[in-house]
């Protein structure tokens, strides 16, 4: 028998035997007889080594990163990701568990988690992390729900330079909840806009949501954010990149309440969009309505330290209807990729890519805009900018990848102002040799036109 | 325990990764959004990779053991699926390529779309739900959206099962309803007089699951189903327990709207200690217009003469929900789905639905002499059984559960579903052999012999593991959820 099942047909027939049944029919006679075995039109069943060759060749035919240099970001990054992160994540042990109901035989799941938590509280200089969120963009509405609940206010004030997909999933989130989202611009410098900040703040604003860097990459100054937050009683939720923050000032130290953020690029591949892995970290005063998991340090009955999952009466196994979220399974094993790959690299390794990052996507851009007919915008970022371009972005994208490149993010769908410029991304992955076919195929482009 | 944490390994110096050098102009760093210190561990690779396999081996598993956790499917992961998923055309694409540079992975979903439509008659599918829970979401605004296009404002409630998991009625209120709890009659079924009197025109639906959360079908669900129809009320039915229906009834033909299936139990992908799971959604033809945005879709490009597939990500649904995660659903979790599929066909998935109900049945049989049974008919893929006889003893269902680990096994879902006392539920899926269904047989029969003759042995347990007992009410009084040193 295929299907990964052991039972031979003399076990099956000991087991009805059991039963008193005679056939496996009779375990199904409860279900209307004219609904009963519908014809399923599938493709036949595969051996192994067809179902390999089946996966290899769909996989062949895709462009992928090992072998095409890559200049996308926009909320999913091509960062390295250490041998040692995929060889913890691959032990059965954790990743064929289910979630640590049963701590006696759950104390290496976790112990992981609360190491986890540790860590994203360490970057986000935040009291309280959570065992993870889906990812980064229910992070935030998650995060807009929570800023509702603490505030008893239903209003959000979302920057326009936060992640376009995370708007719209915060919108998704709350289309039941009658929440009141306006959106605030962003100024010459591409940070915030904080006159109209300021406008738009008021005594039903339940939080101010900006990215840290902000989706055009810029690096924004929190702490007047969060000055004209808290000025009207609101909180400042701040989505990050947390390889940023490998070199940037933490949120929690510019007065952020909130902090949620994209955890892939801490071990885990782009892999087509999933899984990721969201960030999500408050200060310890709102920590009865934080959404999801949380794993706390307790002791055993002969007084050894271990782990347990905690606070459970916020969760919907307890709470139903009255829980802080609905959420139950997270991204347990993505969180571990990346506690595996925030111990490897710690203290001195983050910052250290964060550098490679930062300098790497300075060059670039810097050689980008003294090319004829390119122009990169707006102030400081980390490692990703805004380039004008010659020819639509659409175009230079199409013969970057002639000359086997992936390209930038075309703007165009989500700020029609800016419908002639690329969001180009530098990582540590990106060496000097393909920095400068980059820039060779965009002045090829440029000098075609 | 032994192991200490990352923090107390943690030596200043110690560094576990090799990066290059920088290999461009160095630019000058903006001094004012630096941050001062960094406060993670520092630590050699040796150490790193010691550690989370120390700390692995604390954790039971699948590959371990026998885990009959019910509700949860843990059934055997098969390994080519965790090879297929890491291919670096599947692993190490980008989300944003352009849709020509990723047609294989566009291929891949379109396909598990269709397969998944096939499986439960219904024809409209997203793959973006990244579990059940957040399935049960989309559905519920796709209900939600479906009754604002129909200018139906005034419905306000969604039904929910007494017996239904509690994601139901969290979900529920995430979309803006009020909850109100059908309770079930004695024969495990919703009752369907309490049914018919808690629906009206300001119902805008019912969350039922089928199998329900006692392992049972229900009985009247054709009955159920036109009731909430009748009403105006449309039927959403959390598809965790479709592992006994696998071309054995479509939820489709059953008069569901909508349906969530958990890729992570039914089609085999690994739950990860608790996620990445996926949560594909499925609903009718009309209710197709509403899911999220973007799906795989096809088109026949006519080039010359020879006719070229093209697969593409369709946004054009105006009538849309939006988006509900970042980008289009767990993806490396849809790859493992579908070589689940593609492995077993139409005939190896009936096949698991028989031999998981089998399983479940043949434990009903062998166990229900010795612990009390609520409800005593057959059951589909997992039966719950109540530990109120031996708690009578003092052996409480926690205790029971301790013990089996003990003697070798992962507990059963414990105190769900709320409605049997005491209740343990018990899913030994279709992976398990019967020497192993042996074995967890006579460890629960000797439980129930030492909660007569021995109870303090079975309210110690368990005395095998790395730590005894934990105190959750100390953890919850005061919370320690980071280190500090
Ligand atoms: C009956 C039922 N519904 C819903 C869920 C929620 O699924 P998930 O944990 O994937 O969000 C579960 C599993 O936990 C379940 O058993």
């Amino acid at each position: 028998m295929s299907s990964y099942i052991p039972t031979t047909d003399a076990d099956r027939r000991k087991m009805l035997e059991i039963l008193g049944l005679d056939s496996l029919q009779e375990l199904f006679e409860v279900i209307p007889p004219e609904k009963r075995y519908p014809h399923l039109d599938l493709p036949p069943p595969l051996s192994e080594m067809e179902v390999k060759k089946l996966l290899r060749g769909l996989a062949e035919k895709n462009a992928d990163l090992d072998h095409h240099p890559c200049f996308l970001g926009a909320g999913a990054y091509h960062h390295f990701v250490p041998a040692v992160v995929d060889h913890i994540i691959s032990r059965g042990e954790f990743y064929t568990a289910y979630t640590p109901y049963q701590p006696e035989v759950s104390q290496g799941t976790l112990t992981t988690i609360y190491e986890f938590q540790t860590m994203v509280c360490q970057l986000a200089g935040m009291d309280v992390a959570n065992a993870s969120m889906y990812d980064g963009a229910t992070g935030v509405a998650e995060a807009g729900l929570m800023a509702a609940r603490v505030t008893r206010r239903d209003g959000l004030v979302v920057a326009s330079t936060l992640h376009p997909r995370y708007r719209e999933v915060l919108r998704t989130y709350t289309q039941g909840m009658g929440m009141d989202i306006q959106e605030v611009g962003y100024g010459e410098d591409g940070g915030v806009d904080l006159r109209q900040a300021d406008q738009l703040l008021g005594t039903g604003t339940a939080a101010l949501m900006v990215q840290y860097p902000n989706f055009l990459g810029s690096l924004e100054d929190l702490q007047p954010l969060s000055e004209l937050a808290h000025g009207v009683g609101a909180l400042l939720v701040v989505c990050v990149d947390p390889i940023a923050l490998g070199l940037f000032r933490a949120p929690g130290e510019q007065g952020a309440d909130i902090v949620v953020g994209e955890g892939q690029s801490l071990g885990s591949p782009p892999s087509y969009g999933g899984p990721y892995v969201g960030l999500f970290a408050c200060r310890q005063k709102y920590l009865r309505q934080i959404p999801g998991r949380l794993v706390g340090m307790t002791t055993d009955a002969d007084g050894r330290r271990g782990f347990v999952l905690t606070l459970q009466p916020r969760e919907q196994h307890i709470r139903r209807e009255k829980a802080t979220s609905n959420i139950c399974t997270n991204e347990a094993l993505v969180a571990l990729a990346a506690a595996t790959y925030l111990a490897i690299m710690g203290k001195h390794g983050l910052r250290q890519v964060a550098e490679l990052c930062y300098h790497k996507a300075h060059h670039a851009a810097s050689e980008i805009d003294a090319l004829p007919g390119y122009e990169r915008l707006f102030g400081q970022f980390f490692k990703e900018f805004v380039i004008r371009t010659p020819v639509s972005p659409a175009t230079v994208n199409a013969l970057l990848m002639e000359h086997g490149i992936i390209g930038g993010y075309g703007l165009e769908r989500d700020y029609p102002q800016l419908g002639d410029c690329l969001l180009l991304c530098v990582t540590e992955m990106n060496t000097k040799e393909e920095i400068d076919s980059l820039l060779e195929a965009l002045r090829e482009i440029g000098d075609a036109r | 325990m032994t192991e200490p944490l990352l923090f107390e390994l943690s030596s200043p110096g110690r560094v576990g990764y090799r990066l290059p050098e920088l290999d461009v102009p160095e630019t000058a760093l903006p001094e004012k959004y630096l941050r001062p210190e960094l406060p993670l561990p520092e630590l050699s690779e040796r150490e790193v990779v010691q550690h989370f396999t120390r700390l692995s081996q604390l954790n039971f598993s699948i590959d371990t053991g026998f885990y009959p956790l019910g509700s949860c499917t843990m059934k055997y992961n098969p390994k080519l699926h965790e090879e297929v998923a890491r291919l670096p055309g599947f692993a190490r694409i980008h989300p944003w390529q352009s849709e020509s540079t990723v047609q294989g992975a566009l291929q891949l979903m379109y396909e598990l779309q269709e397969y998944l439509a096939e499986i439960t008659g219904l024809p409209g599918v997203s793959l973006q739900p990244v579990a059940g829970a957040h399935g049960e979401l989309t559905g519920m605004l796709i209900v939600r959206a479906y009754h604002q296009e129909h200018g139906d404002e005034g419905r306000t409630v969604v039904l929910v099962p007494d017996s239904a998991h509690g994601t139901n009625p969290a979900t529920a209120a995430m979309c803006g309803y009020k909850v109100a709890t059908v309770p079930s009659d004695p024969r495990g079924n919703m009752d369907v007089r309490e049914l018919e009197r808690l629906t009206d025109e300001t119902v805008a639906g019912l969350m039922l699951t089928n199998p329900n959360t006692l392992g049972l079908f229900e009985e009247h669900i054709l009955q159920v189903a036109e009731i909430v129809h009748e009403a105006g009320g449309l039927i959403y039915c959390d598809g965790a327990n479709v592992n006994a229906l696998l071309g054995i009834a479509s939820p489709g033909e059953l008069g569901t709207d909508v349906l969530h299936l958990n890729l992570h139990k039914t089609f085999s992908t690994p739950h990860g200690g608790g996620g990445p799971g996926a949560g594909a959604t499925v609903v009718t033809e009309e209710l197709t217009p509403f899911l999220p945005t973007p799906a795989a879709a096809r088109r026949e490009e006519r080039e010359s003469t020879a006719a070229a597939t093209e697969y593409y990500l369709d946004y054009e649904r105006p009538q849309s929900i939006g988006p509900v995660s970042g980008f289009y659903g767990n993806f490396g979790v849809m790859v493992k789905a579908y070589a689940y599929l593609r492995s077993l066909g139409e005939r190896g998935l009936r096949e698991v639905s028989e031999n998981a109900v089998l399983n479940a049945n043949y434990l009903l049989e062998q166990l229900k002499g010795y612990y009390h049974l609520p409800y005593d008919r057959l059951c589909l893929h997992e039966c719950v059984f109540s530990g109120k006889a031996q708690a009578n003893l003092g052996v409480h269902t926690v205790d029971i559960a301790k013990r089996l680990i003990d003697l070798g096994f992962h507990p059963p879902t414990v105190y769900f579903p709320l409605i049997v006392d005491e209740a343990l539920m018990i899913e030994p899926t279709e992976t398990e052999s019967l020497e192993t269904l042996d074995a967890f047989v006579s460890a629960m029969r000797q439980i129930a012999q030492e909660a007569e003759s021995e109870p303090e042995l079975v309210r110690d347990a368990p005395r095998t593991t790395p730590v005894t007992r934990l105190d959750e009410a100390a953890a919850a009084r005061k919370p320690n959820l980071r280190w500090q040193g």
